[in-house]
């Protein structure tokens, strides 16, 4: 069948194949940050690439950079980190659409329905991929390699998902270190019986000859703290009104020579969740925090003013509301708004301004604001649910782990 | 990747190291290491999971009634499993259960997991081995290929139900994945009568759907000669204890019940309630692979070993279809007397039975879910049940790949102070490592390690749905040592410690 035998052919080995490749460079609205080493640098820094505009908004006319894209039918490469799997599956869940992908582009990795190897990309000539989707954080020295390697063998790298833009909920593993979850998983949970203290090594000699595992590194870090990203597609898992977004632009430059989105956007929209969201705003301050589970809820008021922490104020829109749609708060899975590094600190401000001080706000003192403040139990699992590891925090330091709990930074 | 590895360390004779990395077609990281003596016999093969993250310790702190929004990013395959064993680990925690429409709602929501999640393997996970084949080049092995075989009509069926499923899911829980509607005592969203009738339609002709999927697996797999032997070949088969939930009438129930153990001989074992899991199950860790491995505690850790002396199980559409009596459903119920018939009578060994098991459970997912939908009661308001004091719970519902028990510890203001997770692909790992071995045994001869042999290898896995996203869920934490008892006025009444806590402490 027809698409079958172009999988054949993208899996002959590719040395070949690279050969007759041409790269040609292509238009691409202005990156941002413009240069590779400003980008590098805020990567460093962990702030996120945001950009200040759309997928959607008005190509700019400021001076174009270049992206690599072979020429041909473009390649595709989809890969895993830190991850779950759930954005593997919202490619599936494009249904039938995922033919019209297909129908100009090979995957030539995909390992949760493909079986193409790692030797096969390797093999693969630099700058031959056109697009890699790359889902997950970075937690371990595979998925390091993999990014690497896929950098230079790719044209455009998205951050694809919450995990590989922000670190995503496993990023919570970053309260602890190696250590801590080793002590938890293999020593100390209910079940494990394991009196000789036996941890899983990196390398291990068996009688036949030596195992090697990957080294689990003591932080999640988004991909853009690993490798330079050019494209953010957000959410827990990426929406499929978003993902449509991002083929579109990749099909319109294929087929139409349309320029690419400057280099940095996060495929999303520009304003918060509230926007989108279709319960009443009635500008009510909140006269105390309740917990989601303990809600009267009457279905139609903001939820953060019925007093449930709720992050549609600090978070992107572009989900259509869906966890509100069935009456859930918001979590954050969309990351901060534009131009905000830290969601944590927005939100916590956020909440903070909505908080009902009693009749006369000036004479509240610090203390009133501080014991309103501490309904909200859990600041980090609330604030940071998907954003710990792109914040200023990005992990519990050392030094701050109090000894007899094991590292907790609250 | 398969590469040569010349210079490995020598055990009697030249030794030739082949690596497969990634394995493909399941959710998570895994990799296969195989070891060849000088005539290219296999002298071992190691399975390994070369990941973990670290659930356990980071749900602690986390509020109670949050943590089941947290773990479904375990596995974002089966994050309705996930959800829903959070969720009634919750309704346990809180001393609640589901109102009847919220049970109902609940369930209905498990039956779109199980038809979008069974489908997902059939058609494009495990599937592809067969309807494409086994030593078809790599690039054909996978959903595109077996859209060229059956053709783009039943491919469209197989896109429209996979799908119908997710549909199902994100109707009630607002995203297909990851569902954020669980709550202990119930749900977060009523369902109107319009959204009824759109379930309805989305599940009809669902049954009919898999009975079709049994019809192809009929046609391509079992009569196929070459691939009934393979599944009959004894060197493909395992005699291990068998684990599933069941109901009252010991049928097989994926969202709640007892477990139920039962022997090599197909002979009950044990049958316990979801509270006292820690009775009979424990984990065991080997240093060279990520994902620890369970077995039952009353016989012990023997190795990688099968029959009644080791404590290994099974679990996954094998292990559910023979720890039950009869099935719940019609037509489901002819057709696991069908298979136990024709392989043997008894409990099924083999392994890549596995496969057929999976479609029985389709359909038998698929009438319940027709039936479900056609429950005028469904749009009830009643979503929601009082809650009581917070304390400890534990959850267990079948994922589509196998038991799954979460248990948490929540303080008395709901703040989760200790977790453990067994998920399905764990309990299934020692068994998979073994079948992965046996595998390798029986098909590399003569160092032939082209791809096509090599993926007959993957297939020894692949017959068990595994996701090693879930099983190296693993955890990082701390419980609190001392926990004190106060009054509602906060006056301290004790303290406990971690073991007087635990209703089950460890090596009880």
């Amino acid at each position: 069948m027809l698409m079958a035998k172009k999988e054949q052919k993208a899996a002959k080995p590719a040395k070949a194949v690279a050969k007759e490749e041409k790269v040609v460079k292509v238009e691409r609205a202005p990156a941002e940050p413009k240069d590779h080493k400003a980008h590098k640098a805020a990567a460093e820094e962990g702030k996120p690439a945001v950009a200040p505009t759309a997928p959607d908004a008005p190509a700019t006319t400021a001076p174009a950079t270049t992206a690599l894209i072979p020429a041909g039918k473009l390649k595709f490469a989809i890969y895993w980190g830190n991850a779950c799997g759930g954005c593997d599956v919202s490619l599936v869940d494009l249904d039938a659409k995922i033919l019209d992908v297909v129908a100009i582009a090979d995957i030539i990795l995909w390992p949760v329905a493909m079986d193409f190897k790692y030797h096969d990309v390797e093999a693969m000539a630099d700058g031959s991929i056109a697009v890699t989707l790359f889902n997950g954080g970075v937690k371990n020295s595979e998925t390091e390699h993999i990014a690497r390697m896929l950098r230079k063998k790719s044209g455009i790298v998205v951050a694809y998902g919450a995990c590989a833009c922000f670190g995503g909920i496993p990023g919570l593993a970053n309260i602890t270190d190696r250590d801590g979850v080793f002590d938890k998983a293999y020593r100390t949970t209910f079940s494990t019986v394991n009196p000789e203290g036996v941890i899983p090594q990196t390398e291990w000699k068996v009688p036949e000859g030596t195992l090697t595992l990957p080294e689990i590194y003591d932080h999640v870090r988004p991909l853009n703290q690993v490798i330079d990203v050019d494209y953010y597609l957000p959410g827990c898992p990426p929406v499929q009104e978003r993902i449509l977004d991002l083929v579109g632009a990749v099909v319109a430059f294929v087929k139409e020579g349309k320029p690419l989105p400057p280099k940095g956007t996060v495929i999303a929209h520009e304003k918060s969740l509230c926007e989108e969201c279709p319960r009443e705003r009635k500008d009510k301050r909140i006269p105390r925090i309740v917990r989601i589970h303990e809600l009267k809820d009457d279905y139609k008021t903001c939820l953060l003013e019925q007093g449930v922490i709720c992050l549609g104020i600090s978070t992107r829109a572009g989900c259509n509301a869906r966890c509100i749609n069935v009456n859930m708060p918001c979590r954050g899975c969309f990351g901060p708004t534009p131009g905000v590094i830290d969601q944590g600190a927005s939100t916590l401000s956020a909440i903070a301004s909505n908080l009902d001080l009693g009749p006369d706000e000036l004479k509240n003192t610090e203390a009133d604001i501080e014991r309103l403040m501490a309904q909200v139990r859990d600041p980090l699992g609330y604030f940071y649910r998907y954003t710990l590891a792109s914040s200023l925090l990005k992990y519990a330091r050392k030094e701050e782990r109090p000894k007899e709990q094991g590292g907790e930074s609250r | 990747m398969t590469h040569d590895k010349p210079d490995a360390p020598q055990a009697g004779g030249k030794t030739k190291q082949v690596t497969i990395d990634p394995i493909t077609r399941l959710e998570g990281h895994g990799k296969i290491e195989i070891f060849l003596d000088e005539a290219g016999e296999v002298k071992e093969a190691y399975f390994q999971v070369p990941e973990l993250r670290g659930f356990e310790r980071f749900v602690i702190g986390r509020p109670g009634e949050e943590v089941a929004r947290i773990v479904p990013r375990i596995c974002g395959v089966c994050p309705v499993a996930h959800h829903m064993a959070a969720t009634k680990a919750l309704d346990m925690a809180f001393s609640t259960k589901p109102t009847p429409t919220a049970e109902k709602l609940r369930r209905l929501m498990y039956a779109g997991y199980y038809l979008y999640d069974h489908t997902l393997h059939f058609y494009f996970l495990g599937g592809p081995d067969f309807v494409v084949g086994p030593r078809a080049p790599k690039a054909e092995r996978n959903i595109l290929g077996v859209i060229g075989k059956v053709g783009m009509e039943t491919a469209g069926q197989v896109i429209k139900y996979r799908s119908a499923g997710q549909k199902i899911i994100a109707t009630l829980g607002g995203k297909a994945t990851h569902p954020v509607c669980g709550l202990p005592g119930g749900v977060s969203k009523a369902i109107t009568e319009e959204e009824r009738e759109q379930l309805a339609a989305l599940a009809e002709g669902s049954v009919a759907f898999s009975e079709f999927s049994l019809q192809v697996f009929h046609d391509i797999v079992l009569k196929n000669k070459q691939y009934l032997d393979l599944i009959t070949d004894p060197r493909w088969a395992l005699k291990t204890y068998y684990m599933g939930l069941v109901n009252d009438k010991n049928q097989p129930d994926y969202y709640d019940g007892d477990v139920r153990v039962v022997g090599p001989d197909g002979k009950e074992f044990v049958k316990f309630k979801p509270r006292d899991y820690l009775k009979h199950i424990s984990e065991h860790v080997e240093p060279y692979s990520y994902c620890k491995y369970t077995y039952l505690k009353a016989i012990g850790w023997k190795g990688f070993v099968d029959g009644p002396d080791s404590g290994i199980y099974r679990v996954a559409p094998l292990g559910r279809l023979n720890v039950a009596d009869s099935m719940s459903t019609p037509k489901a119920q002819s057709h696991w007397k069908e298979m136990r018939s024709t392989l043997g009578g008894g409990p099924v060994h083999q392994t890549l039975a596995m496969h057929w098991a999976r479609l029985i459970e389709l359909l038998n997912a698929s009438e319940t879910l027709e039936a479900l939908v056609q429950d005028r009661s469904i749009v009830n308001p009643d979503i929601r049940g009082p809650i009581g004091k917070p304390g400890e719970g534990v959850g267990i519902v079948e994922a589509a790949r196998g038991t799954l028990i979460h248990h948490y510890v929540l303080d008395e203001d709901g703040m989760t102070t200790d977790a453990n997770l067994i998920v399905a692909t764990t309990n299934n790992h020692a068994a998979i490592s073994m079948s992965v071995r046996n595998a390798a045994k029986a098909v590399i001869h003569k160092g032939d390690v082209s791809d096509g042999t090599l993926n007959i290898v993957e297939m020894a896995f692949r017959a068990y749905d595994p996701c090693f996203g879930c099983a190296t869920h693993a955890l990082p934490g701390e419980l609190p040592l001392e926990v004190q008892l106060k009054d509602p006025d906060g006056t301290v009444r004790g303290t406990v410690t971690r073991d007087g806590l635990m209703r089950h402490p460890r090596g009880e």
